[in-house]
């Protein structure tokens, strides 16, 4: 490949999970200006932001204005671990937020991904990677940390340009023999990503057992799409001097010492608590099942009889074991499940033996349950071609069971979708539909490939579709799709979709059996203070470079009897875990009432960023009414007497009634509880009644900055004021 | 009649937790079982842990998900 520019630099090393430098790359503006620098990193900036998604953040709010728009040029794709990521000796610690404004969102975005770049980065001497301009040409950006050296190289890949196949080729490119091909992290996208909403992020780590190269994604909000629109294929590392105490800790003793301890409960009690190690995430199919949270048919029902054809025992025995399946050194875990060789049966791949990453849960329920098809071969096979081609298989999944929901109810039909019969559970047609996003082959592909929010504007303008209908029944919020979780039967759970920072993704807060099942949250009060401590608590993970699943999907053996309700819930021991790995990585001495302080400030400062880029108020905390309870007769109907039930407690009495006026009871009654729970929420957060945090929260948080300060005092007005 | 999670619940003699947790369809294996204000202290006993008339019952399901 042509070397377009390249710069030498000496790397520092991690001290204390710190290099204290962040890597900026400009490409220019289509004009081959490329640029390289290292950037110091403050004691400020590590005290208020503390790393990943917090120096995402702020790096990004340095770098754009309030009239950067998702694909100008000053847009960025931020990196960062945090300073626990790398750490080997507790599992989970290979995570990275990539940050950016989104083209979904129109505001900020951050996406978690595993693989190994993230870790490699730091040990190539970058706290943080910043991404900006637009390259002249398709490029690979490539940072060679055993050399010290960065280069933009014009990619000069032929032919396929989708994930699986750039990946495979550029650790064969960048490692000197198989055995280094492990040193080696590729960000990649792929064809969706050049006119899809949806592209997501694929970061690689090399399976030395599989001789493959395996991708886990940041498939949320755009990322891809970012990338491919900056001309970048790929981005690469390299880096090959890891070890336990890459990350410079303090206390490599304490880290051992915790680390064993997580080790030991995971090989003890993974087999009778989440199956994590054999199953991964599917293991939630049939539970979800069994508490009417599956999403089926866009959301409209919450199980289906046909469970037991997706039912993890189905994924397990598709799921090769016995197989170390962690995305970074040490995670025993081992959730990042495989298939065997498996034979693709359509597409441009028809007929080749691929490893398939997943599915995991929510690609298992997106690509499957809500659209109606109760089929792992084809749910494997569509997250095969989701991952290649760089869409985000969550978005993809709910905008297409919103399509095949507008194409039964007849707000659409063959003349506009190139002839495609949508109904759910057309396994072929569906399948047709993502190739043809994949290639933008024509104007109905396109459409859907820009997401919900943008489906239900154009099937209006373009097909005369029921706008008012598709506002109903489109699971999206500030224009991201929701995961796949059915919250209707959860007033906690609507905020901990629809009260997000980005939308409804599930890595806020997940409240439904502390809400619906286990009724610990029974005043709005309650709900309120859930929606203010999880959603900080898990965004502590992303500041530091650490995947939630050992928080919670593991639990130490007497957790559930030595703690009680809500204590348990939040797991104290392991709670107490993540205060002793910090501390023995960065030699401070915090408490764990500090972790939800430093989470507390960047989830502000991401609120306030979003205000600054004209969101981040009430009205972009939109909720549609399928979050909220049926929509039509035929939901109603799947559970007349508890839902007859949820109407008494109401105060209506159903006797009388028709469907169609109870839905609209219900619907009237939950949409003023909605109101209520804003309130508290925002209340609770310290933001006003419009959503935007007060003067006084930001000044207890020290994230008074003279911009952040005089934004707020021209957006904050006195007649907002809760009092 | 006892509760679960404050809602009655039909009692009958030589109920068990497990019986409990057949009836609500409580499949998830994370949970917590408290029996007025005492845990049971391993899961592998509900089967054999009979719940007495009059009963508060707390099923606590982890949080987990997501």
């Amino acid at each position: 490949m042509k070397i377009l520019a390249g710069w030498d630099y000496a790397p520092s090393p991690s001290r204390f999970g710190y290099t204290r430098e962040t890597l900026y790359v400009g490409l220019g503006d289509h004009d081959g200006d490329y640029r390289f620098e290292k950037r110091p990193v403050s004691d400020d900036m590590i005290d208020k932001f503390i790393g990943g998604r917090g120096f995402g953040l702020k790096l990004l709010w340095d770098a754009v204005t309030p009239d950067t728009k998702w694909d100008d040029p000053r847009n960025e794709i931020v990196i960062s671990g945090g300073p626990i990521c790398g750490i080997t000796q507790y599992p989970g610690a290979g995570k990275c937020y990539s940050v950016f404004l989104s083209p979904l969102t129109e505001q900020t975005y951050n996406s978690n991904a595993g693989g190994y770049f993230a870790p490699l980065l730091k040990f190539s001497g970058f706290d943080a990677f910043e991404l900006q301009g637009k390259a002249d040409r398709e490029v690979i950006v490539y940072i060679d940390g055993d050399k010290g050296r960065i280069e933009i190289l014009e990619s000069g890949i032929a032919g396929d340009k989708n994930a699986y196949a750039v990946t495979e080729c550029l650790h064969e490119y960048f490692a000197t023999d198989e055995k280094d091909k492990k040193n080696i992290s590729v960000v990649s996208s792929g064809q969706a990503a050049a006119h899809s909403f949806w592209g997501c992020m694929n970061f690689s780590f090399y399976d030395p057992r599989r001789k493959v190269s395996r991708l886990k994604q940041a498939g949320r909000g755009g990322g891809g799409t970012v990338l491919r629109d900056k001309g970048v294929l790929a981005l690469a590392v390299k880096m090959s001097r890891v070890t336990g105490s890459s990350t410079g800790p303090a206390d490599a003793d304490t880290l051992s010492r915790i680390g064993g301890k997580v080790h030991k409960e995971i090989r003890d009690f993974d087999d009778v608590q989440c199956k994590m190690r054999s199953i991964g995430t599917a293991h939630l199919n049939e539970i979800m099942n069994d508490y009417d949270l599956l999403p089926v048919n866009n959301y409209k029902f919450g199980r289906h009889d046909d469970i037991g054809k997706i039912h993890s025992e189905e994924y397990r025995k598709r799921f090769a074991q016995g197989m170390p399946d962690g995305c970074w050194y040490g995670c025993s875990l081992s959730c990042a499940k495989a298939t065997p060789p498996f034979e693709l049966s359509t597409g441009p791949w028809k007929g080749r033996q691929v490893i398939v990453d997943g599915p995991e849960y929510e690609t298992a329920a997106g690509l499957g349950s809500n659209v109606g098809i109760f089929d792992p071969e084809w749910t494997i096979e569509a997250n095969f071609y989701a991952d290649h081609y760089g869409i985000d298989t969550i978005s993809l999944g709910t905008g297409m069971a919103f399509v095949c929901e507008c194409y039964e109810l007849g707000l659409i039909n063959k003349d506009h979708t190139g002839g495609l019969e949508l109904e759910f559970g057309n396994k072929a047609d569906i399948m047709e539909l993502i190739h043809r996003i994949a290639d933008g082959a024509d104007e109905f592909s396109r459409i859907v490939a820009l997401g919900a929010r943008r489906m239900k504007e154009l099937f209006a303008e373009k097909y005369g579709a029921d706008r008012e209908v598709m506002e109903d029944i489109a699971m999206e919020g500030q224009g991201l799709e929701a995961s796949e979780y059915r919250c209707q039967e959860s007033i906690a759970q609507w905020g901990g979709y629809f009260l997000t920072l980005k939308g409804p993704q599930h890595d806020e807060a997940w409240l439904i059996f502390m809400d619906m099942v286990n009724k610990q949250l029974p005043t709005f009060e309650d709900k309120a203070e859930a929606l203010f401590y999880f959603p900080n608590f898990r965004l502590w993970f992303s500041l530091v470079g650490l995947c939630k699943l050992p928080w919670n999907d593991i639990e130490p053996e007497d957790n559930h009897t030595k703690y009680k309700g809500i204590d348990a819930a939040k797991v104290p021991e392991h709670v107490q875990n993540y205060v002793d790995i910090y501390n023995a990585v960065t030699g401070k001495s915090v408490v764990k009432e500090d972790l939800i302080t430093m989470s507390e400030r960047v989830y502000n400062f991401e609120r306030v960023f979003n205000l600054r880029m004209g969101k981040g108020t009430r009205a972009n905390h939109n909720c549609p009414s399928r979050g909220l309870g049926p929509v039509f007769e035929d939901e109603w109907l799947a559970r007349p007497d508890y839902f007859d039930g949820k109407l008494r407690e109401a105060g209506c009495e159903p006797e009388g009634m028709s469907a169609r006026e109870k839905i609209k009871t219900l619907q009237a009654h939950r949409r003023g509880q909605w109101e209520q729970l804003v309130d508290k929420v925002y209340e609770r957060r310290g933001w006003n009644r419009n959503g935007i945090p007060t003067l006084e929260t930001v000044r207890r948080l020290g994230i008074d900055y003279p911009d952040v300060v005089g934004l707020l005092e021209r957006s904050l007005k006195p007649e907002d004021a809760f009092r | 009649m006892i509760t679960v999670n404050g809602e009655e619940f039909g009692w009958r003699e030589g109920l068990t937790v497990q019986d409990i947790l057949d009836a609500k369809n409580y499949t998830f294996r994370m949970l917590s079982v408290w029996i007025n204000g005492g845990p049971v202290q391993s899961r592998e006993a509900y089967a054999a842990t009979l719940v007495p008339d009059g009963a508060e019952v707390e099923v606590i399901h982890m949080i987990s998900g997501g």
